[in-house]
Parts: C-alpha cells; sequence; structure tokens
C-alpha cells in the first residue's frame, strides 16, 4: 500500500508550479512562492496567514477562481491554481 | 441541502469527539460539523492522516467507529431560531435541524498588536505551530517565540522536531509566577510527563521569562525583531516570529445561541448545559484548560445528552482539570507592559487598517466600531475584540448574526426539500 505521507501534489501559485507534501496547506505552501505573502492590505502593504485557524482572515487568496478563500483550511490539491493578491 | 440530527456537535476538537462518542454509542443519531478539513481540533491537527499521537489516535478511531456523522469543512454561521443552525460548506449552504446541540468551538490566541505585528512572517505562537504542521517549510530557519504558559513550549518543540532552530522563547510572566505554575504541575501527573517530554526535547534553547517582543521590522517580510529580555532591549535577525499571549474562548456561537456567558466563559451545570434548554457546552469555550479538560467535559456532555448518568470519576476530574485551568489563567494574564506596546500608527484592526490613533475620543467598542470601524471587516472582530479588551477594558457587545462572515445565500434557508427519512432504524 503506497505510504500517503510521502504522496507528492503539484499546484500552480501566481503561475509557477511548486511540489509539496500531501497534507500541506494552501497557506503553508504560499511560504513556497515568495515573501510568505497572501493578500495586500488597503494601503497597499504585504499581509500573510497569522493565526493558522480560520480566524484572522489574513491568508485569503483566489483559489481556483474563488477569491477571498481561507488558504489555512484549505489542503493542497492536484493542479490547483492559486493567485494572491500582491 | 437540509440535514436532521437527534445531536449537533459544533467542532471536532477533542471536546466535541468525546460528546459524539459518547452519545453516538448510545444510540443517538449525531452530526459532528467542523470547518477543519480533518477531525482533531486545534490540538490533534493532521492526527487523522499521520497517527502519531496515542491518545489522539484513540479518540479518532474510536470517533469513526461510534456511528456519529462527520462533515468538514462545515462552518456555522448563523442559528436564525431554536433547533435550527445554518451551515456554509465552500460555496454551497446548509440547514440543520437538531434537538439537541454541543458546542465545542474551542479556542484562538490571544493577539495584542506591536510595531509590525503586520508583517508577513508575523504570526501567533500557536498559529505558526499550526502552519509547520500543515507544512510550512521551517529547517534552518530563524524563529523567535514571545507568549506565555505551555503553549508557547509546545509550539516551540513542534518547531524544533522540523528542524526550525529557535533563537529565544520569551515568556512574559514573571520567573516567581512561572516556576510556581510549574511546580503546581507536580499534582497533575500527565501535564508533568507533557512537560518533562516537550523541555527535554528542548533543552539547549534559550529560554527566558520576563522577556516580550517591542517590535517587529522589515521591508516586505519580518527581517528582525527587537525584544526585551529581562529588562534589556535586544534585536535578533530571525524569519519568523511567533507573538500570542495564551488563548481566548470562542464565543460567538455561544452568544448567538443565548448562552449566558460571564468572565469569558460559557456558563453550565454539572451536566454541562448551558443556561438554554438541550445546550450543552465543552472543552475550551468553558474557560482555558486544554484537552484533559475537553475530553472531561465532552464525556459529561455526550452522556447527559443521551440520558445516561454521569459518573463520579468523571464529575471529580472535572474538578480537578479546573482548578489547573485556574492556575493556568493566573499564569497567562498578559503583564501591563504588553497592552502599551502599539503606538499611535500601528493598527489595531488588521481588516479595516484601523491606527490605534483613530480610538481617540472613544468610550467603548460600540463607538469605536461606529466611528472607527473598528472590528467592522472580514474577520468581524475576533482578532482586534480581545485586544480591545486588554488594551482599554472594552468588551464584546452582543453579536448579532451572522455571527461568522457569511456568503449572503448561506443565511437564505435552502429550499424544502423532499421528504426523506430521518434515519433508516
Ligand atoms: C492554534 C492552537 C494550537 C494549539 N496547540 C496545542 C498543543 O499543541 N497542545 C495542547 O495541549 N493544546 C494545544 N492547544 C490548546 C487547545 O485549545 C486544547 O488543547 C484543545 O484542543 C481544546 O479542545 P476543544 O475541543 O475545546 O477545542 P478545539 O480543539 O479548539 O476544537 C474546536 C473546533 O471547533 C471548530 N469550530 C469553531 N467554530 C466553528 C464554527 N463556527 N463552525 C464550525 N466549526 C467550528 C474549529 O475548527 C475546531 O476544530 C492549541 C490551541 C490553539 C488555538
Ligand atoms: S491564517 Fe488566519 S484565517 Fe487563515
Amino acid at each position: 500500500m503506497p505510504e500517503p505521507r510521502v504522496k507528492a501534489i503539484t499546484l500552480r501559485i501566481n503561475g509557477r508550479a511548486f511540489t509539496v507534501p500531501a497534507g500541506t496547506s494552501v497557506a503553508a505552501a504560499l511560504a513556497l512562492a515568495g515573501d510568505f505573502i497572501s493578500r495586500s492590505d488597503l494601503a497597499g502593504r504585504p499581509r500573510g496567514p497569522s493565526c493558522g485557524m480560520g480566524v484572522c482572515f489574513e491568508c485569503r487568496a483566489t483559489v481556483d477562481g474563488v477569491p477571498e478563500v481561507l488558504t489555512c483550511l484549505t489542503p493542497c490539491r492536484e493542479d490547483l491554481e492559486v493567485v494572491t493578491d500582491a | 441541502m437540509r440535514e436532521a440530527c437527534d445531536l449537533v456537535v459544533i467542532g471536532a476538537g477533542p471536546g466535541g469527539l468525546a460528546a459524539a462518542c459518547r452519545a453516538a454509542e448510545a444510540g443517538l443519531d449525531v452530526l459532528v460539523l467542523d470547518a477543519q478539513p480533518e477531525p482533531g481540533g486545534q490540538v490533534w491537527r493532521g492526527e487523522a492522516r499521520k497517527g502519531t499521537n496515542r491518545l489522539a489516535r484513540r479518540w479518532l478511531s474510536r470517533f469513526a467507529a461510534s456511528g456519529a456523522r462527520f462533515r468538514p469543512g462545515a462552518r456555522v454561521v448563523a442559528a436564525p431560531e431554536p433547533g435550527l443552525l445554518l451551515v456554509e460548506e465552500g460555496a454551497s449552504s446548509l440547514a440543520v435541524r437538531y434537538d439537541r446541540l454541543v458546542l465545542a468551538t474551542g479556542a484562538r490566541e490571544r493577539f495584542l498588536p506591536f510595531p509590525g505585528w503586520t508583517l508577513p512572517g508575523v504570526l501567533g505562537v500557536s498559529g505558526l505551530q499550526v502552519l509547520v504542521k500543515d507544512g510550512l517549510p521551517i529547517r534552518d530557519r530563524r524563529v523567535v517565540l514571545a507568549g506565555t504558559g505551555p503553549l508557547l513550549l509546545a509550539a516551540a518543540a513542534t518547531i524544533h522536531a522540523h528542524g526550525g532552530e529557535v533563537l529565544l522563547i520569551a515568556e512574559q510572566a514573571p520567573a516567581a509566577r512561572h516556576w510556581g505554575f510549574a511546580l503546581q504541575l507536580w499534582r497533575y501527573p500527565d501535564k508533568l510527563l507533557q512537560g518533562a517530554v516537550l523541555s527535554a526535547g528542548l533543552a539547549g534553547v534559550r529560554t527566558a521569562t520576563e522577556s516580550w517582543v517591542l517590535e517587529a521590522r522589515g521591508e516586505r517580510r519580518l527581517e528582525s525583531v527587537r525584544m526585551s529580555v529581562g529588562g534589556r532591549e535586544e534585536e535578533l535577525a530571525c524569519d519568523y516570529l511567533g507573538a500570542a499571549w495564551g488563548l481566548v474562548p470562542n464565543l460567538e456561537l455561544a452568544r448567538l445561541l443565548g448562552c449566558e456567558v460571564s468572565r469569558g466563559a460559557v456558563v453550565v451545570d454539572d451536566r454541562m448545559e448551558t443556561r438554554v434548554p438541550r445546550v450543552h457546552a465543552v472543552g475550551e469555550v468553558l474557560g482555558i484548560g486544554g484537552v484533559d479538560q475537553a475530553l472531561v467535559t465532552g464525556e459529561m456532555a455526550g452522556l447527559a445528552a443521551s440520558e445516561q448518568p454521569v459518573p463520579d470519576a468523571l464529575v471529580s476530574a472535572w474538578r480537578r482539570v479546573r482548578v489547573f485551568a485556574e492556575a493556568l489563567a493566573r499564569h497567562d494574564a498578559p503583564r501591563p507592559e504588553l497592552s502599551r506596546l502599539a503606538t499611535p500608527q500601528t493598527l489595531l484592526c488588521r481588516c479595516e487598517d484601523v491606527p490605534l490613533s483613530a480610538l481617540e475620543g472613544c468610550q467603548n467598542l460600540r463607538e469605536a466600531r461606529l466611528y472607527a470601524r473598528l472590528g467592522m471587516g472580514a474577520c468581524q472582530g475576533r482578532t482586534c475584540g480581545a485586544a480591545a479588551e486588554a488594551l482599554f477594558g472594552w468588551s464584546a457587545e452582543d453579536v448579532r448574526p451572522p455571527c461568522l462572515p457569511a456568503r449572503i445565500g448561506s443565511l437564505r434557508l435552502p429550499p424544502e426539500p423532499p421528504p426523506t427519512p430521518k434515519r433508516a432504524s
């Protein structure tokens, strides 16, 4: 039986492909794509995940075309398309 | 879509799981809802996949065998009338009819604002731990942790185990209080053991009491932190800062359901029933008490909800964990200096970008909302609310529905379904 932990998943963040172990959240994967930025605030300053558990809403990004998705509650899936705001 | 059940449990952490097991094993039709993709709550995050923690494994397999149904990714956003919940599941909504309810919504971290706390790379203490458990690459990254109590050590242990370099663990409590707390642990062997295991993994990591963060610095993301370490200032270059001070219960749903809340916790009787009949509450919403409290109160609520007697052993176990919880609350209470870290330019509300200076002249949370838009953004005040309480002593007013940010569609009842049998029997 294949060991689920070693399964790798490829997703795209801002058009670039990244490979992560299965079970990685999209928020965690954002750290691979640069400065761990998910969105920008009203003044255009960068923001990144903060609470990791769906409370702060700082980690929101566009996932498969759906805007404002909480990436910390979203597991990476094959071919997922993530677009950050900054 | 619509669902009906005898008992709905909100939250699949240890509290909710224990309640669901006891009630489902007694034959009730139990439905468990959780916003997370897997059961386990905060402390057993990822255990459904990894199975490394014995206690978690035991409860998660008991849950799987109990007959209780589980809906992951299900966020309860409103409670329009007794016996009815509105739930968001991704882009669709669900109405749940229930006879009894167990509230097991757990806790979140207490964030306090300081200059630079909105920089990417600055997270909560447990927030950083959660992201590491969820796959954040931390190997050889430099980490500073600033907070209080056992969660600080738990986070350090996780980061350390994943190859992160913990430069400093800054505990806000004074040494006397800290060691007083450590001595208390002697009376609670389980916790002592946990503590010993934790500190064994952390030997060699620098730990300081009476220490906290003053400022986070960086351009696009965190580059360094300025710390107050035992009265002396110090600057440390680092990649991540975890900064938050203890936990606060998630009370939005409790308030929405009309449960009595006193001193920041839901009021329950010996059967874990709130002042609203047929609504029980368990775990961290009763006041921060950790896994043991969540399991004990969860079992009690599950037994009570299925009309079974609650054994004396559970009642006395509950009394014991309350003593621990009270010691924890004394230890973790943020020191006054922590309420004075923010400057006038520091943002208090991260969603609406409200700086501290915008609150000048406001007397309470209501005015701050009205005049400065504090807490009116995406998170509905769930981060700045606890901060405003620590900074100004303002307490949360009654929460109006939706208690959580919801899509407008999910606040309407889904259309009547074709009649389906509630449960095959
Ligand atoms: C981020 C974090 C990390 C922690 N790490 C540790 C640790 O390593 N070790 C330790 O001993 N303790 C840890 N704790 C302490 C923890 O609170 C307790 O140990 C224990 O998890 C409490 O159990 P519980 O069942 O009361 O709540 P929780 O385990 O917090 O479970 C509550 C559940 O309710 C769900 N929920 C909340 N609101 C809704 C809603 N509206 N709709 C749907 N679902 C909802 C949440 O998604 C969550 O899964 C941590 C706490 C936090 C906040
Ligand atoms: S990091 Fe806070 S909601 Fe996702």
